[in-house]
């Protein structure tokens, strides 16, 4: 199988009618990433009974109980009603937040209902063990991919948008919310919004959630008191990691989404087998615009 | 194109049906042994590594007199229903004693006038309880480590048990369960553990663990054990309730509760 390096140091190879085939994802990238899929999973669904465990969140370093940020509760009404509380304002959230059924199909007071959490029954102590061992197997996943993508240039090569990409934003950003993806050479690699959304994504809110998190330990808040200043107190933190998961699981949602308009089999066998396939000969519309300039 | 809708569907479905299975199966696979031992890696990771970052001296971060919550939550046991704590309450705590017992050269008895003739220490500290809140509050009280150093420990000395007044639940054969914890020699002679007689300036209420409350400022609010009424030195945590070193550890929590 002859084999050679695209414009991105991508290996072709096997040429085939109308499309080629393009290694695009290296084992150790598609581990981190299937190890990632399980462990934010856990993460969340842990972090969600974790949660529940006090359905508040506050800011600075103690809880005014009084006056949260958000609150889940359930009344004392009969029936019973979810509301949950933003900013002051209220929200009838009866049977998803606040008040949901229990596995005996009874109603119960849950912050979220016990078909998102880990373990489903409302258990503090499993939920902490479970998202405890769960991080630190994301953390030590997240060292490697980051050696490895940086000691392979992997790490420059996917996150960084190059110059001439970042001149075109404006007409990637166009065809990407019009899901019209690019083909040829210009598919070997992620264009700029990708590229953007990842380079948040992995140094962004992943350390930035991890920090968040470590800044709920009044070990490491001995160790390292500067983590309270960074967040504006212990308080602050879980309101911040919470904000985060958030916005992680919106990140997901996008990302599965795309990965379905885009060709869902070649995506998921690209980051399986690391082999992704192209069409040739047709340009990509951003190529055309590429080549004016 | 119906055809990728169609694959895409029942991709959807697929994923959304493995995803709640999952979570549902992860429910029994933390049942079975094996995995119930994987799940306390984590503890251990979190014991092994913090221990490396803090020094035995490393301090929680003490707070001001403004940051003093203006209600501090009481949670756990607020009013033991033990009669024999009852009568200590009734009395102003006036015949209480406090036992130093264990592992140690010297046993103690110590009526809270000792304690408070010791030299003491007074902290405004932050209060983190493991379900999610916070207060500050300012306490006062004894060293442990004082006290340590007046009964001296054996040689084989290993953690420190709190043994508290507060009935928990019953156990099989009908006997009180009350509420018990410990921490080990790094924690227990920590600078600023202490055993707190005073909050916020005042003689500590039942509510907030009268007469005393254990104050282990580097872990979590289920460590500081209320209603202290003995301290016993031990070799090891196995023979301390179902060996898991606390009430709650013996409930499903980690014993050692930094994060």
């Amino acid at each position: 199988m002859a084999s050679s390096e695209t414009q991105d140091g991508l290996v072709q190879a096997r040429a085939a009618e109308g499309r080629r085939w393009v290694f695009r994802h290296p084992a150790v990238i598609r581990a981190a990433h299937w190890i990632n899929v399980v462990c934010l999973t856990v993460l969340l669904a842990s972090g969600l009974q974790i949660f529940n465990a006090h359905p508040a969140l506050y800011w600075g370093e103690v809880s005014t109980f009084d006056t949260p940020l958000v609150s889940m509760t359930a009344t004392e009404t009969d029936p019973p009603r979810g509301v949950t509380t933003l900013l002051g304002r209220t929200f009838d959230t009866t049977g998803v937040l606040g008040l949901s059924k229990d596995s005996a199909g009874e109603p119960a007071e849950r912050g979220f209902p016990g078909w998102s959490t880990l373990p489903t029954e409302q258990n503090l102590a499993g939920g902490r063990r479970w998202h405890f061992l769960f991080a630190w197997i994301f953390l030590l996943n997240g060292l490697v991919y980051l050696a490895y993508g940086v000691a392979t240039g992997q790490l420059g090569r996917r996150l960084i948008p190059s110059r001439d990409q970042l001149r075109h934003f404006g007409t990637t950003l166009r065809e990407h919310l019009a899901f019209r993806f690019p083909k040829g050479e210009e598919a070997t690699r992620y264009n700029a919004l990708q590229k953007l959304t990842y380079l948040i994504v992995v140094l962004g809110l992943l350390p930035a959630q991890i920090l968040a998190g470590l800044a709920l330990s009044p070990g490491f808040n001995a160790a390292a008191p500067w983590i309270l200043d960074l967040f504006g107190g212990r308080r602050s933190a879980r309101t911040i990691h919470f904000v985060i998961a958030n916005l992680l699981v919106l990140f997901v949602f996008v990302h599965v989404a795309m990965v379905l308009v885009s060709g869902v089999w070649n995506n998921l066998r690209g980051m399986v087998t690391g082999w992704f396939s192209i069409e040739t000969g047709a340009e990509s519309p951003r190529a055309q615009t590429g080549g004016e300039a | 194109m119906t055809g990728g809708l169609n694959r895409r569907a029942l991709l959807l479905g697929a994923t959304a049906a493995v995803g709640a299975a999952s979570l549902g199966g992860c429910d029994q696979l933390a049942d079975t042994p094996w995995f119930s031992r994987a799940l306390k890696a984590g503890d251990d990771a979190n014991l092994f590594v913090q221990r490396l970052m803090l020094s035995k001296t490393t301090l929680a971060r003490e707070y001001a007199e403004a940051d003093i919550s203006p209600w501090f939550k009481p949670n756990g046991t607020i009013d033991p229903v033990d009669a024999p704590y009852k009568a200590l309450a009734a009395n102003g705590f006036a015949d209480f004693r406090l036992e130093v017992t264990g592992l140690v050269e010297t046993p103690l008895r110590l009526s809270l006038d000792d304690l408070r003739g010791l030299p003491a220490r007074t902290q405004i500290t932050r209060h983190d309880c493991v379900e999610g809140w916070s207060c500050i509050g300012k306490w006062t009280g004894a060293p442990l480590s004082a006290l340590l150093d007046r009964a001296g420990l054996k040689p084989e000395a290993r953690y420190v048990v709190f043994r508290c007044a507060d009935t928990m639940e019953e156990a099989n054969d009908g006997s009180p369960v009350r509420y018990y914890e410990s921490v080990d020699l790094v924690d227990a002679v920590h600078p600023q553990t202490i055993l707190a007689y005073e909050m916020n300036g005042a003689p500590l209420s039942v509510q907030h663990g009268a007469p005393l409350r254990l104050r282990v400022e580097r872990q979590l609010g289920y460590k500081m054990a209320k209603y202290v009424m003995v301290v016993e030195v031990v070799a090891s945590l196995d023979g301390v309730g179902g060996g898991n070193g606390g009430y709650w550890e013996d409930n499903g929590y980690a014993w050692y509760a930094g994060i």
